[in-house]
């Protein structure tokens, strides 16, 4: 083969960066997010696997529901706890910093929420 | 093609039916047209509402107590986080005071009062019963409430600005720059953050909400709960015969902003 010197060396060379994120990462498992979970409470509005799932869709119903039907501002669960209907002033106040919480999933995941454009973040004096 | 005289006259006497058809079809369809257009009047047809919210603003009062407005206006501002751009060209306005002859336009009334020119008079957006910006809104960003309340949801908002341009008075503002920044200086554009109220994002409109969400919890709107002691602003359900604002309104004289638009405002000035 003409050239096979240096063609053979540098196929190998190609394959080999092509293909360093497997084999640099073989072997290791990925750490799933490490979120933490506020303490006061051991529920929250809804069961844990829809809220993993479903929170935005959640999110979105309490806006419909508050800002074009004047529906309820609050809720109730099931087991009695009252909550507000609101992420500024209901989920925030238990789960209070953005970064262990909120950003450690969905950086995970690389999703990018625009919900802090407009809504205020808990503050550091609130923690 | 050749065309026989029977062929022809059979061709005719279908798009002459045709003609007429469809005349007849326009007409019916134009009809729901015109009235999404809101060409005819939107109230007439429409049974009464159980609640209609509505204000009354006496500018004597506010002639009377100095500064009671620009309080009003701060306390606004300040709670539902409104920027200050301190410049005129951005300004954003929930509340303001604006000229007596920029409110209530001339028109065709050729002579008034000197003192009236120059007046300063509250002003706010007029949650029409009519709203010519929910029906310019192309993504539903803006609605009319139940209640008669003009609401907006900041999320839907795109930006496009047809409802300022829609609106006769003036009352929606557009965020030219970002309301969370800082001028040159380092000022932050909201003086300081409510925890309790959202803020907005640059590319959208915003404009009064008739406090909502004070509404919700049984409050008054934040500018009317300041003014009430001095009996410059009323507030209640125009519906009701028996509110405070249906009392008001009967004994005193009222007049409304550019009624002849036919948007029926639910804010009503006493003179």
């Amino acid at each position: 083969m003409y050239g096979s010197g240096r063609i053979i060396p540098a196929l190998i060379i190609f394959v080999g960066l092509m293909t360093f994120p497997i084999w640099h990462n073989a072997g290791k498992a990925q750490q799933p997010p490490q979120i933490v979970l506020p303490t006061q409470y051991d529920e929250c509005v809804r069961d844990p696997q829809f809220m993993r799932e479903s929170h935005m869709v959640l999110l979105h119903e309490w806006r419909d529901d508050i800002l074009r039907k004047s529906g309820p501002r609050s809720g109730v669960t099931p087991s009695g706890m009252r909550y507000e209907r609101s992420l500024q002033k209901g989920c925030v106040t238990c789960h209070s910093n953005k970064e262990t919480f909120c950003d450690e999933c969905h950086n995970y995941t690389a999703v990018v929420p625009d919900c802090w454009a407009c809504h205020l973040e808990p503050t550091k004096e609130a923690i | 093609m050749k065309k026989d005289r029977r062929g022809f006259l059979k061709l005719a006497g279908c798009a002459a039916a045709a003609g007429i058809g469809s005349s007849t079809a326009f007409h019916a369809l134009l009809r729901g047209e015109a009235q999404a257009a809101g060409l005819q009047r939107a109230g007439k047809d429409k049974e009464k509402a159980a609640t209609r919210l509505g204000m009354a603003i006496d500018v004597n009062k506010f002639l009377e107590n100095r500064g009671l407005a620009e309080r009003c206006i701060r306390i606004c501002h300040d709670i539902h986080n409104v920027p200050d751009f301190g410049n005129p060209k951005d300004e954003i306005k929930w509340l303001w005071n604006d000229k007596f002859e920029n409110v209530f336009v001339k028109d065709t009334h050729y002579r008034q009062s000197e003192r009236l020119l120059g007046m300063p008079v509250l002003t706010l957006c007029n949650h029409c019963d009519n709203p010519p910006c929910v029906r310019a809104c192309p993504t539903k960003a803006t609605f009319k409430k139940a209640d008669g309340v003009v609401g907006m949801d900041y999320h839907r908002c795109i930006g496009c600005r047809f409802c300022m341009a829609a609106c006769p008075y003036g009352a929606r503002s557009f965020n030219y720059r970002d309301p969370r920044g800082k001028d040159r200086n380092g000022r932050t554009f909201i003086r300081e953050l409510n925890q309790e109220y959202p803020a907005r994002t640059k590319g959208v409109v915003e404009k009064c909400n008739f406090c909502t969400e004070r509404l919700a919890v049984g409050q008054l709107p934040a500018c009317v709960e300041e003014a009430r002691p001095y009996e410059a602003m009323f507030f209640g359900n125009l519906s009701d015969p028996n509110s405070e604002i249906s009392r008001v309104l009967r004994d005193k004289f009222t007049i409304l902003r550019r009624p002849s638009l036919g948007t029926y405002p639910s804010v009503f000035y006493i003179i």
